[in-house]
């Protein structure tokens, strides 16, 4: 007759608890051993630190980042922008179409590669964004999001300065595409550099209104991005139908 | 007079009676329509509303020239009725709901409320000419929650799913909650809104809130 199994003496060396104790030093190293404040939300564990890094990123980006962005809105015009972001566009449907064959979604991924030969072949490189104009929706899938599909948890979130809002997982992502992308191979050093530059430029110009919108709303503003962000992840893993939250 | 005569004079009298009392008939097919009305499909409440405000505030000449004030105004008298604003606070407040008393219930709600407003007008603010897309709706009869689908299709940029969490009321359908491509506006604010009970009670939250909306006043 088999016996309940032993209990054995094996103990994984990084269990949940060496983990949290690992993120609370990192934490406490980062803020300087600051005292927890506040109620801990589940996802956010390195809230202390993240908060400290929020701050360095609003100072940053209130001095630097959001003016340059709202001084190109301002400067340059629309057509020219939208050139821009078509171009970067569709060198994200690329790896949209990648994604959606690793999460074996083939549909969205004969979308967003019908999309990348339409709109590099007869969109002039990507200049014009004729899938659309046609109706082929964009996929927006990425690593980050694969990464969820095939079930590995989000880990803690994370507020990187200029970078911004992300999680374990979907840093692990940004990582994977920031390596792939075609950005990686511009062997010209200032050119490399300029293109992530005009590349964040047309991000951070997009998302000028969602700031205004943070401005008035939020009661908190790191809160609040970080709600925002976790709940948009969530409804992107889940291809738009998220199964209901549990309550705690 | 014959009675062919007879008939044909009875007919005129008639005709002549039917088209006077033309108004009669219309209040009397008003009064058949009027409940229909008021049971008013989520979907078309959305619909209407979406459209009225959108016309009104393509041809209002002070909202055109940027007047916030004027974009509440109208907000208040065409969008706002639509909203169930209690059910909306309650739902960001959580657990810490029941722990309010009435009259903080309802300063919270008022409030947020006035929150809102300022949100929503500074964003139509910057309303261009994005058009909306309306997806069918799936509903049984007996529903009392139902989810408007809406998808908002800008000139530049990609398109913004937003939808609608809708529960009948005596009142008709009322929303209690706007869903911006997957982030819920009540979710989003559940965290901060008992961040601040945590802190110093519902009065803490009266108070931050009710300053936030002072602050934006002044603007």
């Amino acid at each position: 007759m088999i016996t309940t199994p032993v209990r054995s003496h094996f103990r994984p060396r990084f269990g949940p608890r060496a983990r949290k104790r690992a993120c609370a030093l990192i934490a406490a190293a980062l803020v300087g051993g600051c005292a927890t404040t506040g109620p801990a939300s589940k996802d956010d564990p390195l809230e202390p630190m993240n908060r400290a890094l929020y701050g360095v990123h609003d100072a940053v980006d209130t001095a630097v980042l959001r003016p340059v962005a709202q001084a190109y809105v301002d400067v340059v015009p629309q057509p020219v922008r939208q050139v821009v972001s078509n171009v970067f566009n569709n060198i994200n449907d690329f790896f949209s179409g990648i994604n959606g064959v690793l999460q074996g979604k083939l549909d969205k991924a004969g979308d967003d590669f019908g999309r990348v030969l339409l709109n590099t072949g007869f969109g002039l490189g990507g200049i014009f964004d004729l899938a659309s104009m046609v109706g082929i929706e964009r996929g927006n899938e990425d690593f980050g999001q694969t990464f969820g599909v095939w079930g590995f948890p989000q880990g803690p979130y994370l507020f990187i300065p200029v970078i911004g809002p992300t999680t374990v997982r979907d840093g692990a992502g940004l990582a994977v595409r920031f390596v792939w992308g075609p950005n990686y191979y511009v062997n010209e050093e200032a050119v490399r550099w300029s293109l992530y530059g005009i590349a964040y430029l047309d991000l951070r110009a997009e998302a000028l209104e969602a700031s205004k919108v943070v401005d008035t709303a939020a009661l908190d503003r790191y809160t609040f991005i970080r709600n925002a962000y976790l709940q948009r992840r969530r409804y992107l893993v889940y291809d738009g139908k998220p199964p209901p939250e549990t309550e705690e | 007079m014959s009675r062919f005569e007879w008939i044909a004079q009875l007919r005129a009298a008639l005709r002549h009676a039917s088209h006077s009392f033309r108004g009669v008939w219309l209040i009397a097919a008003l009064l058949i329509a009027a409940p229909a009305l008021a049971q008013e499909a989520p979907d078309a409440i959305v619909k209407r509303v979406a459209n009225d405000v959108i016309t009104t505030i393509k041809s209002d000449p002070a909202i055109q020239a940027g007047n916030e004030a004027r974009i509440r105004e109208v907000l208040e008298a065409k969008l706002l009725p639509n909203f169930d604003f209690m059910r909306m606070t309650a739902l960001a407040m959580g657990k810490n709901w029941r722990t309010a008393t009435p009259e903080q219930q309802k300063r919270v709600t008022d409030e947020f409320r006035a929150l809102l407003v300022r949100t929503y007008s500074g964003a139509l603010n910057s309303y261009r000419n994005e058009t909306i897309d309306y997806k069918p709706l799936r509903m049984n009869p007996a529903d009392t929650e139902v989810t408007v689908r809406t998808v908002v299709v800008r000139a530049t940029g990609s398109p913004i799913p937003i939808d609608y969490s809708m529960t009948k009321t005596p009142d008709g359908w009322k929303c209690y909650d706007v869903i911006v491509g997957g982030v819920s506006l009540v979710t989003n604010y559940r965290d901060e809104f008992n961040d601040q009970v945590q802190k110093g009670g519902v009065d803490a939250l009266i108070k931050t809130l009710s300053d936030r909306n002072k602050g934006l006043a002044a603007k």
